[in-house]
């Protein structure tokens, strides 16, 4: 089982891209879940939410301990949370920043995934959208294949800039 | 299509399917996107009932009881504090012999305010005569909820069924669902006592001593009598949708030393635990309850040593599950209270309990005592 963390503040889209990083995955032909974190959400807020990927059905519903990936959405939220909390050796970390950030232990990678989105003028209320985006940069990372993110965003959003988005992460990112 | 769906939409989803003519719900904390799902299936048209906003969950049943009355197809959902609401009137569905089936998002009740997974909720409604379901999956949800349509509405039954899910566990979790053309798995309803304008007849009069009785006895031979209904409606659902249900869930018991008894997400988080036990050698099965009402056969407990989680408590008596439990086998088991209002409750924290085991004790977790 392949456990993800997914940090972002509340209003910036990480429960639903935990939703189309498990509806990508079981269009792979996997099973998922996907999970906010059950209580009450205020915009602003830094939030986690849950994705679990397995090739058998997932029968956990505890919260995720020990995750083999996290994703921060807000660079910011680091400053406030401890995003590495409980994450294996070795795992992967996946920052929203224009810089590398180094993490001892684990595997980092970085993505503009805001940039990206400005970039598509993908912004509601204000907001980028990062959801999408991102999906494109799990993708190149291999947690899901590039068809099936495309197939997700597609089903879940008419819009053709969030699949603009997530190819242009995909291109951008860097290992 | 593959489609992945939170459990409250998957129950929305099969009601799409099922098309009750009358849905009626209170939207307000603490009820969840079940019916907020329906209204906008309503909204669309893709789904062709008549939906009313009413004013409480008293109202909402009361609706429903009105509507069922005429011989139609109803549907409510609620959660806590609003299934407690109803109470009055969910004593009356049943009583009035209407198949109304109801969605209740397992949650706790205040206070504290806290709307987190717990059974009591529907537990304090286990002596009105409802047949109660409890599942574990998004896809169980969707499944179990169309079932209970044909359950409710069986000339042998025509009593009300509660769907239960675990509140955000199951209501806000995503898993993958398949949803189904149930085409005509659920027949027509027909409820040989529905209001007729060419017949009048009075309902909810005077019932003397000399009849009161009567009336309840038939309510028992009816619950009775739904334990056929059940099993013949999951069979027939296996045979023609692939998916098989049971009165419960059995997970390696049949060779098992030690049996894990839990109702709803933990009976599946148990699983788990069962797996990491059988590893360190320890013969432990599962065994998650699905049907509360009417209460399974568990003789398959008998000799065995039993852990119960009880995600519910009766005050001054004990695990509700646990309780039941012990009244039939006549056999101590280890009562686990766990999960209240949502407490986390891990696989390994389950493998934990059968690991220190007392047989004939009452553990709180997180209390860490024995009492």
């Amino acid at each position: 089982m392949f456990e993800i963390r997914i940090h972002s503040r509340g209003g910036q889209g990480g429960v639903t891209a935990a939703r189309l990083l498990a509806l990508a995955a079981i269009h792979d032909g996997k099973y998922a879940t996907a999970a906010p974190f059950y209580g009450a959400e205020r915009r602003g807020a830094p939030i986690v939410s849950f994705v679990r990927i397995d090739d058998k059905p997932i029968r956990v519903y505890s919260q995720i301990k020990k995750p083999d990936m996290v994703v921060v959405l807000d660079a910011s939220v680091m400053d406030v949370v401890d995003v590495l909390q409980g994450l294996k050796a070795g795992g992967k970390v996946l920052v929203n920043s224009q810089q590398k950030k180094e993490f001892s232990g684990f595997s980092s990678s970085h993505v503009d995934l805001t940039g990206i989105a400005l970039k598509q003028n993908l912004v509601v209320s204000g907001s980028p959208i990062l959801n999408t985006p991102v999906i494109g940069a799990l993708a190149k990372m291999g947690i899901v294949s590039a068809g099936s993110a495309k197939t997700a965003i597609q089903e879940m959003f008419s819009d053709e800039r969030n699949v603009r988005a997530a190819e242009a992460a995909y291109q951008e990112m860097s290992a | 299509m593959k489609k992945i769906a939170t459990g409250n939409k998957a129950v929305a989803e099969a009601v799409k399917q099922v098309v009750p003519t009358v849905v009626a719900a209170y939207p307000i904390t603490p009820q969840t996107e079940v019916v907020e799902q329906v209204a906008e299936f309503v909204t669309s048209g893709e789904l062709k009932s008549r939906y009313i906003a009413v004013e409480s969950e008293h109202s909402a049943m009361a609706a429903c009881i009105g509507a069922a009355i005429t011989g139609v197809r109803t549907f409510t959902a609620t959660s806590s504090h609003g299934l407690l609401y109803m109470h009055e009137m969910t004593n009356w569905a049943a009583g009035a012999r209407l198949p109304i089936v109801m969605a209740n998002i397992n949650r706790s009740l205040g206070p504290g305010w806290n709307i987190w997974a717990e059974h009591t909720d529907a537990l304090q409604e286990r002596d009105t005569g409802w047949l109660q379901v409890y599942v574990s999956t998004v896809q169980e949800a969707y499944d179990a909820t169309i079932m209970a349509f044909r359950i409710a509405e069986h000339q042998d039954v025509l009593l009300p069924v509660m769907v239960n899910l675990d509140g955000f566990l199951l209501s806000h979790i995503m898993q993958p669902l398949d949803t189904l053309e149930t085409g005509d798995f659920i027949p027509p309803i027909h409820l040989p006592h529905a209001i007729d304008v060419e017949n009048p007849a009075a309902y909810g009069g005077l019932t003397g001593p000399d009849q009161h009785f009567l009336m309840r006895w038939d309510i028992e031979r009816s619950i009775r009598d739904s334990a056929k209904v059940i099993a013949e409606t999951e069979k027939e659902f296996a045979k023609r949708f692939g998916r098989k249900y049971g009165f419960c869930e059995n997970y390696h018991c049949d060779d098992a030393d030690v049996i894990i008894v839990a109702m709803g997400t933990l009976g599946k988080e148990a699983e788990v635990a069962v797996d990491l036990l059988r590893k360190e050698g320890v013969k432990a099965g599962s065994l998650r309850i699905r049907w509360l009402r009417p209460f399974p056969d568990l003789s398959l407990l008998k000799g065995k040593q039993v852990v119960v989680i009880d995600r519910d408590y009766s005050f001054g008596r004990g695990g509700i599950l646990a309780t039941e439990i012990v009244a039939q086998t006549k056999e101590d088991v280890y009562s686990v209270i766990a999960g209240l209002g949502g407490q986390e409750v891990t696989y390994e924290d389950i493998a934990g309990f059968v690991r220190n085991r007392a047989i004939g004790n009452e553990l709180w977790f997180g209390v860490n005592a024995h009492v």
